[in-house]
């Protein structure tokens, strides 16, 4: 897996996936079309702003609510390359392994990366550098049968492999 | 070692003695969920990974219940989607309008869930049935899609909370008042990853409706699962009911818990969620000063029968307050013709309500009572995220159907029991 690299946008606790990709726009399952209102309720600015490979921070509880894939999706189709989080609800994380996000929890990286930082992620090491304040972390690596998942290019791939 | 009730059907279902908390499994499913939202992004992945058919047409349940009837083009084109599936696939399980109702009423009402079960939904509120003594958990549309294909899902083995509840809960106040307080308590990721096992004494005085509500809100908490034990009242629902034979499970006397919570049932008072977590609660009676414009009572949480009968209660041979709307919405078809049957809907009629056929609609702001900026809401849904029911100035205060019903007649925040 390649190297995530971009610009910080940082939100709170407990993003809800109802913010993420508000219910109003769920009567399709077009990946742009939902891209398209990522975030909007909390930030009206990040669709306009956002480029491919930018780096979504966050605090606890990351992605909360809903189970509508349609989050991680939007996130994804939106060009973010990796959310970094104090912790994801769980229907979330499931969902971005299922769908090929990468996610990270690391909560000292949550904690001190600010909006606007450069930070580069290395997914074979875990590692989170902060260009910009010139820090690093050591985020949890996944479990082997969830990084097998991942190598395989998701869920539905690695089932049909076998 | 010893296991929590969760572990052990997890355990049975993955062809294991035993399992650990933190293990991961590949568990044999019983049933397979999806909703007019999720199943059409789950038909795609099913079809891009080039399965053309099913594990099993008799497991797999499709309900339309989110933007239905259809409330525009696009949510009809999510509806005939799912609908040329089921067809296609020859589903049984297929609730189309007339015959569906909000997925987590209509799956226990119709016997489809059962106590034993190992269940997975695209719908984050399938920890539901938990109340049944199943473990139920939502997943997203790629887990369901993955579900239909092989019969089977990845679960890490959770660790639990245990719940003990002790005495009786008081008149006007209910199940939702329970989970609310609890949520409350551990806040919106307390039982992160976790199974919340209720036990206790005062499970015995929880009815049916109250257990489904209390697991329908685990999820709230950030839980994977919520279950109660099988006693004589599941047993009771069950007969008669359920489609299969169901299987029985305890926990382990030894069973390791991350946390015990006790909670007296009996010193529960009439509780609201204020926006915008579920977290955020106080006690109706404190609300006096909120003002309110609208009242839903309904949905997955709160939109069975003993909900409509709590309403009816508070409701009948009154008039609501003049500037408040007021939208009742029971869960299922069923439901909705015991209401008619009873004379609760003349009666939320004749106070000044609409009644509406089975819809999850306003709950996530889909349809059938949107919120304009600024207004206020008190919906015994589950969630009272920004933005959740309409504009994001808009505020939804989540309570009890009694709460609600009350509210509904002062036009502000009111305790059941003042009115």
């Amino acid at each position: 897996m390649e190297n995530a690299k971009g610009t910080v946008f940082k939100y709170k606790d407990n993003v809800d996936t109802d913010v993420i990709i508000p219910a109003r726009y769920l009567n399709t399952a077009n990946a742009k079309e939902l891209a398209s209102h990522c975030m909007e309720d909390i930030d009206t600015s990040f669709v306009q702003k956002v480029k491919s490979g930018d780096i979504m921070v966050a605090g606890w509880n990351f992605g909360c609510g809903s189970s509508r894939e349609h989050a991680p999706l939007a996130i994804k189709t939106c060009g973010i390359s990796v959310v970094i989080a104090k912790s994801f609800a769980r229907i979330f994380y499931r969902n971005a392994i299922n769908i090929g996000l990468p996610i990270l929890e690391c909560e000292e990286a949550a904690d001190q990366i600010q909006a606007g930082d450069e930070v580069t992620v290395d997914f074979n090491t875990g590692i989170i550098t902060d260009l910009t304040q010139n820090k690093e972390w050591q985020a949890q690596p996944f479990p082997p049968f969830i990084q097998n998942i991942i190598d395989k290019g998701g869920l539905m791939a690695s089932l049909k492999e076998k | 070692m010893a296991m929590t009730m969760t572990q052990k059907i997890l355990a049975a279902h993955a062809g294991l003695e035993e399992v650990t908390a933190g293990q991961l499994i590949m568990a044999d499913l019983d049933g397979v969920l999806g909703n007019d939202i999720t199943t059409p992004v789950a038909i795609q992945e099913f079809e891009k990974a080039g399965f053309d058919s099913v594990y099993n047409k008799e497991k797999i349940n499709v309900v339309l219940d989110h933007f239905v009837p259809n409330k525009d083009i696009k949510a009809a084109k999510q509806s005939k989607t799912c609908r040329d599936f089921c067809h296609k696939h020859s589903i049984k399980n297929f609730f189309d309008v007339g015959k569906m109702g909000i997925e987590h009423a209509l799956l226990p009402e119709q016997g489809i869930v059962t106590a034993g079960d190992c269940i997975i939904g695209a719908d984050s509120h399938t920890c539901t049935y938990g109340a049944l003594g199943a473990f139920s958990t939502g997943v997203g549309s790629t887990d369901m899609a993955a579900g239909m294909a092989t019969g089977k899902a990845w679960f890490k083995v959770p660790e639990a909370i245990q719940v003990v509840l002790k005495g009786k809960l008081s008149p006007f106040v209910s199940g939702k008042d329970v989970i609310l307080h609890l949520i409350g308590l551990i806040g919106v990721d307390g039982a992160l990853y976790r199974s919340l096992e209720f036990c206790g004494e005062g499970i015995s005085s929880l009815s049916m409706d109250d257990r489904l509500c209390i697991c329908n809100m685990a999820i709230e908490a950030g839980a994977k699962n919520g279950i109660f034990p099988v006693d004589d009242i599941t047993i009771q629902y069950m007969e008669g009911r359920s489609q299969r034979p169901w299987k029985v499970y305890e926990a382990d006397d030894d069973a390791s818990y991350v946390k015990t919570i006790e909670i007296d049932l009996s010193s529960l008072e009439p509780t609201v969620s204020y926006p915008h977590l579920p977290e955020n609660t106080h006690l109706a009676k404190e609300g006096k000063n909120i003002k309110i414009d609208q009242v839903v009572i309904g949905s997955c949480t709160n939109g069975r029968l003993e909900d409509m009968e709590a309403a009816y209660q508070i409701l009948h041979g009154k008039k609501v307050a003049p500037d408040v709307r007021v939208i009742i919405i029971p869960a299922t078809m069923a439901i909705y013709k015991e209401c008619l049957r009873r004379g609760y809907t003349e009666s939320f009629i004749d106070a000044g309500c609409v009644v509406s056929t089975p819809t999850c609609g306003p709950c996530l702001g889909g349809h059938m009572g949107i919120l304009a900026e600024n207004e206020r809401c008190v919906s015994t849904t589950n969630r009272n995220f920004v933005g959740r029911m309409g504009d994001i100035s808009s505020e939804v205060y989540l309570a009890s159907p009694y709460t609600a019903a009350a509210s509904a007649l002062t036009g502000t925040i009111t305790d059941p029991r003042e009115v």
